[in-house]
């Protein structure tokens, strides 16, 4: 389970008021953390945890729920053989959360493709400017409200024939 | 004396960008002060349109991400989606992905080699190792029905049996290919020129590399010893016995010598795993996931309306979230699939080792010669398709 996770008691120990939910599905542990505590958090998972490894950062839109976006980090130990996830709950109307290039390189282009799909701002950003997209694209594709035919064109209704 | 920046447009229409790669590179004379990559040119929102198809209807979008191993790709996927609905797939189904994928590890560093000699002037490299990967393509071919796009994975195991003779084939690749690799040793290893040209080139230390988020053979090249089919083992790996190499300058030269280390282990996993072959089913039995069998398709109604519920309405996947991660020739290839319930993922996420890999490349080029920049490129072996996605 994960309450008896070496990370999750650790992270239980140190950031109890910011810690939302811990859970363990198919053997994978993911936290939830309030996004004000996450570069905290990433840091302790970091450097006293050894998680070292920042695989990705990602983010979910679950439109229609409050708060509507979810950032999502997957963190590897390279030396421990062991992988995490840490997920931070993101409003739309302050739809900002605190950069991770501080602690990792591979923050900044990862965080930079959810800035430009999702539209989920990140502070103190060195270079937060579109990545996938053409830098005069209006919208941001990847949100639910998007549609998957792109603005202002005629949804596809299959094939005619 | 007066000096001057000058700024350089390389790509997206350039030979040794491997694709449609942009780079804004400024010049001081020849030496490079800084690196713009600009990317995005082959982007066609794969993770918006899976989120708009079912589960089983994603499967040949995954082929076109690095579309130098797509039966990878299709691996990381179904993995994912098993590991959501919490399946286990026939002993038979799961020796064979083992042997394809790691024929796909070859196929993909074939590329590499090829692209990455010819890119800095080794030129018979380049047509003997495309010589070596028709072979692949061939057996690929046979097996799936097409040489680049392969779409043979299923969720719960294959789309259907091997061919007569498969055994035969993949056994004259591991017969052959040791003896083809020596070739490329022969050519490159202790060549003058090639030595020039990657010796001291490209060096990332191992902080840097991991700081920067890179994976796979470029990860293990800077003398990080860490690959998630011995480590973090996913689809059988840990059954196998095979050497992890590990550089020790973290410049070009160890990542060529890793990778041609890579091929040889890749040769002999699937030398094991041909002689863990047995008969059996290719499929799970599971029957609200999988394909019933053709027979059953043709000869009976049943058969016939599992089949047409299968392939239109696809299936239901419980609710949750998973991350699969799988050692892809490239590096690490991550699927984050989440479900909520319903036949089509909610989100689903791919993390691409390229796109990560490329990221580093101001900081593993700055300073040196523009020149020096194409074989960086050929070292971190990145594919569009992937990065753009």
């Amino acid at each position: 389970m994960a309450e008896n996770n070496r990370a999750v008691v650790k992270l239980k120990e140190r950031f109890a008021d910011a810690l939302l939910e811990t859970k363990e599905f198919r053997g994978e542990v993911t936290v939830t953390v309030k996004k004000e505590k996450v570069l905290e958090v990433l840091k302790c998972l970091k450097e006293d945890l050894k998680y070292d490894f920042l695989v990705d950062v990602t983010a979910v839109d679950y439109l229609g729920q409050e708060p509507r976006f979810m950032v999502v980090y997957q963190l590897t130990s390279i030396p421990n053989k062991d992988k995490i996830r840490v997920k931070a709950p993101v409003t739309e109307e302050d739809c900002f959360i605190d950069s991770a290039t501080a602690l990792w390189n591979s923050a900044d282009w990862l965080e930079r493709e959810v800035y430009d799909l999702m539209g989920i701002k990140f502070v103190n950003h060195p270079n937060l400017v579109r990545i996938l997209m053409t830098d005069d694209w209006v919208g941001h594709p990847l949100r639910k409200d998007y549609p998957v035919q792109g603005p202002d064109r005629e949804p596809y209704k299959g094939r005619l024939s | 004396m007066s000096t001057e920046i000058m700024t350089l447009n390389m790509g997206p229409q350039h030979p040794s960008t491997h694709g449609v790669l942009r780079l804004v590179v400024e010049l001081d004379g020849e030496v490079i002060q800084k690196i713009t990559p600009h990317i995005g040119y082959l982007h066609r929102g794969v993770e918006k349109l899976s989120e708009h198809r079912t589960y089983h209807q994603t499967i040949p979008l995954t082929d076109r991400l690095d579309y130098l191993a797509p039966m990878s790709n299709n691996l990381g996927y179904v993995l994912a989606v098993e590991k959501l609905l919490g399946i286990e797939i026939p002993e038979r189904a799961k020796t064979v992905r083992i042997i394809m994928s790691e024929l796909t590890r070859l196929k993909s560093h074939l590329v590499w080699i090829a692209c990455h000699a010819l890119d800095i002037g080794a030129m018979t490299v380049f047509l003997y190792a495309f010589r070596e990967r028709e072979k692949v393509m061939d057996i690929y071919e046979k097996v799936s029905g097409a040489r680049m796009t392969s779409n043979y994975y299923r969720v719960g195991g294959l789309s259907r049996e091997l061919y007569d003779g498969f055994e035969r084939d993949v056994k004259d690749v591991v017969d052959t290919f040791p003896g083809c690799f020596d070739t490329y040793e022969g050519l490159l290893t202790k060549n003058t020129i090639w030595l020039q040209r990657t010796v001291g080139n490209g060096v990332i230390s191992a902080e840097d590399a991991i700081n920067y988020g890179i994976s796979g053979p470029a990860l293990r090249g800077s003398g990080v010893d860490f690959d998630l089919r011995r480590d973090i083992p996913y689809s059988g790996y840990e059954e196998y016995d095979f050497k992890v190499p590990v550089g020790e300058n973290c410049d070009t030269f160890d990542r060529y010598k890793c990778r041609l280390v890579e091929m040889r282990e890749a040769v002999k996993i699937i030398d094991q795993a041909l002689k863990k072959l047995k008969p059996g089913p290719v499929l799970a039995d599971a029957p609200q996931v999988c394909y019933p069998p053709k027979e059953s398709v043709y000869n009976s109604i049943e058969g016939l309306i599992h089949h047409f519920k299968i392939a239109s309405e696809g299936f239901p996947v419980p609710e949750g979230e998973v991350y699969q991660g799988i050692e892809a020739p490239k590096g690490e290839l991550g699927y984050y699939v989440v479900s909520d319930g319903s036949n089509r993922p909610y989100r689903m996420r791919i993390r691409p080792p390229s796109f990560v890999n490329l990221s580093a490349i101001e900081k593993m080029a700055k300073g040196s010669m523009l020149a020096d920049l194409v074989a960086v490129i050929g070292t971190l072996d990145i594919v569009l398709g992937e990065i753009d996605r």
